[in-house]
């Protein structure tokens, strides 16, 4: 990890005072990864956390597959076009920072599907795009839901928190364009 | 009254009346991994009910998962999906579970209503 990336997080976290990194968050921020696994968190705690990561980058992967249907599908806008091009960079985005993290873990990154076997068929609009998309989105900030709690390591787990917030606002801005409440509840689930 | 409150206490949890309608609507939590008819981050969910864990073709398993052993039904599901990684320590599906009874309950009813739709799950 480089200098620009690291200094503004760490400057982040030591303004918070209180904040106590684990030895695992620390070598992994420093990019010392063969220090990853000692101290603090054990081997075991770590491919439990690599585990839970892998889950959330096979279900990121699967996003950016059906972003890549929807942009060659024909059937968006421009405005819409760029906008899911964009929303499938942040899941590249995801990704790529997910398949690292595994494997600073000592852990093996899955990889993307050959198939996803995605209904094609029922994708006859613009609208029919959106919603598909849309339904992902919200799986996906489910599953974030679902992981950010288990995740031993509170650093990986305000990282993937981070992420949570990103997909509900992909989530909110796809329900606004299909003429729906952006934020239908004040909890999501 | 208080008999009737006693007993319905204590029923096991599972036995729980679903909706499948609301079990539905829970579904969507798990689109990003899952689907009915296929394998995606996680195995189809067709077969579902019957099915000895860890068989469905062509999806990779964990080790964990593979030597499980139980047959999902209504109590072994509700089990697994209270708390997956407790329930099969090392199993894929890093997610914390779903906590509520009457949720658990909803989402088996509608897995098992959607799972015997011959137009999904041919």
């Amino acid at each position: 990890m480089s200098a620009i990336d690291t200094t503004p997080r760490r400057s982040f976290l030591s303004g918070f005072g209180k904040i106590t990194l684990s030895t695992t968050a620390i070598a992994l921020l420093a990019g010392q990864e063969h220090l990853a696994l000692v101290g603090s968190a054990s081997a075991q705690t770590a491919s439990n956390d690599a585990a839970i990561l892998n889950s959330a980058l096979g279900a990121e992967q699967q996003a950016i597959a059906a972003y890549q249907l929807g942009a060659e599908s024909g059937l968006l806008q421009k405005p819409v076009l760029e906008l899911a091009v964009q929303f499938q960079g942040h899941h590249k985005q995801h990704a790529d920072a997910l398949a690292k993290a595994v494997q600073k873990l000592g852990g093996k990154p899955v990889t993307p599907l050959k198939d996803y076997s995605f209904a094609k068929e029922k994708l006859k609009s613009q609208k029919d795009v959106l919603a598909f998309a849309a339904s992902l989105e919200k799986g996906a900030v489910s599953a974030y839901l679902g992981a950010v709690p288990i995740l031993a390591d509170r650093d990986l787990a305000r990282a993937a928190a981070s992420i949570l917030g990103d997909e509900a606002m992909h989530w909110a801005v796809l329900r606004q364009a299909l003429g729906q409440n952006p934020v239908p509840d004040a909890f999501v689930s | 009254m208080a008999l009737a409150a006693t007993l319905l206490a204590g029923l096991p949890v599972w036995a729980a009346e679903g909706d499948p309608g609301r079990g539905e609507e829970i579904y969507q939590r798990c689109v990003a991994c899952h689907t009915l008819a296929h394998n995606r981050v996680g195995p189809r969910h067709c077969g579902l009910f019957g099915r000895k864990a860890g068989t469905v073709p062509n999806y990779q398993y964990s080790p964990a998962m593979k030597k499980y052993g139980v047959t999902w039904n209504d109590e072994t599901l509700d089990r697994f999906l209270e708390n997956p990684l407790k329930t099969v320590p090392g199993t894929k599906m890093g997610y914390a579970g779903v906590k509520d009874p009457q949720e658990r309950a909803d989402l088996i009813a509608y897995l098992k209503r959607a799972t015997a739709n011959p137009e999904i799950c041919k």
